[in-house]
């Protein structure tokens, strides 16, 4: 009876995860996929405690409260540090899903009989999945929140890949066999562990901050199917239905992160992109233009239509709150702002979007990269913000470019481009960008921030007058 | 691609309700073996699974663009279902190193959910359009 009992509600969860997904098609309803995604968690624990057998309500009650407090913190982090959390919490649920696979097997290695081949398979995919996610999003945190003692550059050596392969295949094989017989290759197990949490420190290690969008979605699948592996363990149907709509969705995000980059899964994770471009790099000397705030100033009071390219350059400078400042100053002056958003800006999916959404800037004005392209013969003046390779021309034009054929946004067919930026140091890889030296672009050097309070500083100063 | 979109733009509904018939009939016959400690079904989880990522892929590719960084944390909260898992494990009357393994999986999925849905939460409350702004 209970287990019906519990088995409904399981089923009511799984249908409020699903709507909560749904919500999320527009940002008018999506508020109500967040309590439909917490009523769906509530359900789903209650119906869980009602499990026969629970007693050990002392352990559950101080990990609940521990959870409490540390998580309360984690989301008050400020939005730029949004990438990081997101990939701590990846980390938190491999490690989750890891230590109950282990758990699970040294139970069940009491009584062998329970260690059917089906549940082994289970096992084996939920700790490898499981751990190498747990390492593999700390890695990738650790960058991300520029944590010291990890290089932010790519690391790369020779046998790179034939080492990280090499070190999965032997952990798959000890797999198989402690699935064959788990009860006589008992000592393999902990090797497995370790070469999953291993695998997943040297998976990340080559991974530059222009890859890391691609990455966390990657990450965030797996730890979708870690969930989905934890369901077959335990053979828990919502595990492996909510479980799934985290896999399916890391997956659908990591597509559209390889398509704006035009690069394939094996090429972010094996390409190890950071070393080759060095030499490429100032190899010819141009030149660029030049222009001061205040001239920059005159220019965009001329101008009706205005599209702002924003780019993680933004987000170190927190240039946001400036730059919705000169988007209200032009917008009274009845000029048309766009942001043109390129999938892969900032460092996680829609990142972004959410700077933006933060320094109060209607989501309407923020356009994809394929809904403005066309538009951009007719826009006036394009300011690009700390956003580099994402607005290259070589994308189209330069076929020995290793960006070659990466879908930008058309920034230098706009009628004149301002691009600010600290200074001409090559950005990501190292790639010149020929945006800089195009005759209708005109650079202005310095901090975002200081940039574009200077052009709101003119531009309300001539409007006062 | 655009195939694709199509397909589960018209079929999610169709899926979703035979995802929901199907656990819940499986469920019911099932539900007299799982006294025993025999082989789960794995069939019937292997569909639940097939059918559940085919919903999901259909659910995610509808999000706004807009909302990909809030959707990502909270699928992350969503994945954190592993509270069940992690529930059973730490609730039962195990060995104490496996309850210990339980509670911090029971920790990390926690952690996970309070932070993730409150700053899903957070970040979709920044989301304005701009009628809402005048109002």
């Amino acid at each position: 009876m209970i287990y019906s009992v519990i088995q409904f509600a399981y089923i009511i969860a799984t249908a409020l995860f699903i709507f909560s997904l749904h919500w999320m098609k527009d940002p008018k309803t999506a508020r109500h996929g967040v309590f439909a995604g917490i009523a769906a968690m509530t359900v789903a624990i209650v119906s869980t405690l009602l499990e026969p057998g629970i007693v050990n309500w002392e352990w559950i009650s101080v990990a609940i409260v521990l959870g409490f407090i540390v998580g309360v913190p984690l989301s008050k982090v400020p939005l730029t540090a949004v990438p990081q959390r997101t990939a701590l919490s990846h980390a938190f649920g491999g490690l989750a899903a890891g230590l109950v696979g282990t758990a699970k097997y040294y139970l069940w290695l009491e009584t062998p009989a329970d260690l059917t081949i089906f549940r082994m398979i289970a096992i084996i995919a939920e700790i490898i999945l499981g751990f190498l996610t747990f390492t593999g999003s700390l890695m990738a945190a650790g960058k991300l929140q520029e944590i010291k003692w990890i290089p932010q550059r790519p690391v790369t050596y020779r046998g790179q890949n034939i080492i990280n392969l090499g070190l999965l295949g032997i952990a798959m094989i000890g797999g198989i066999a402690v699935i064959v017989n788990p009860v006589q290759y008992a000592f393999i197990f902990p090797v497995i562990i370790v070469l999953a949490l291993l695998f997943g420190v040297l998976l990340v290690i080559p991974i530059g901050g222009a890859d890391m969008p691609t990455v966390i979605s990657l990450l965030n699948s797996y730890a979708g199917l870690s969930a989905v592996a934890m369901g077959f363990v335990l053979d828990n149907k919502l595990l492996v239905t909510a479980g799934a709509l985290d896999g399916s969705s890391g997956l659908i995000l990591s597509i559209i992160m390889c398509k704006a980059m035009n690069r394939s899964f094996t090429n972010v994770l094996f390409g190890a992109f950071g070393q080759v471009q060095a030499v490429k790099a100032g190899s010819e000397t141009r030149t660029v233009k030049q222009e001061t705030s205040e001239g920059a100033a005159q220019i965009l009071e001329q101008a009706s239509k205005v599209v702002i390219v924003p780019g993680y350059g933004m987000a170190v400078a927190q240039a946001q709150y400036r730059i919705r400042e000169l988007y209200d100053l032009l917008t009274k002056q009845g000029v048309d702002v766009k942001f043109a958003i390129h999938p892969v800006a900032g460092r996680m999916p829609g990142h972004m979007n959410v700077l933006l959404a933060e320094a109060k800037i209607p989501y309407e004005q923020l356009v994809e990269m394929d809904d403005i392209n066309s538009d951009m013969p007719q826009v006036d003046v394009v300011i690009v913000v700390g956003a580099n390779d994402v607005v290259n021309p070589a994308a189209r034009s330069d076929k020995t470019s290793p960006i070659f054929g990466m879908p930008i946004i058309d920034a230098d067919k706009a009628k004149m481009c301002f691009a600010i930026k600290r200074s001409m140091n090559p950005g990501f890889a190292g790639i010149e960008n020929d945006l800089y030296f195009a005759e209708r672009t005109f650079m202005l050097f310095g901090d975002a921030k200081a940039v574009i309070g200077e052009l709101v500083k003119e531009l309300s100063a001539s409007q006062a007058s | 691609m655009n195939v694709l979109k199509s397909f589960f733009l018209h079929y999610n509904k169709i899926l979703f309700v035979t995802l929901g018939y199907f656990i819940f009939i499986s469920d019911i016959a099932f539900a007299e073996g799982e006294a025993t400690h025999s082989e789960p079904d794995y069939i019937a989880l292997l569909f639940v699974f097939m059918l559940s990522t085919f919903i999901g892929l259909g659910v995610v590719t509808r999000v706004s663009r807009l909302l990909h960084t809030p959707l990502m944390s909270l699928t992350n909260a969503i994945s954190a279902i592993a509270v069940v898992g992690s529930l059973i494990l730490t609730g039962m009357d195990h060995p104490d190193y496996i309850t210990i393994l339980g509670a911090i999986a029971l920790f990390a999925s926690m952690t996970n959910i309070v932070s993730g849905f409150m700053i899903t939460d957070r970040m979709l409350k920044m989301f304005k359009s701009k009628e809402t702004k005048k109002s």
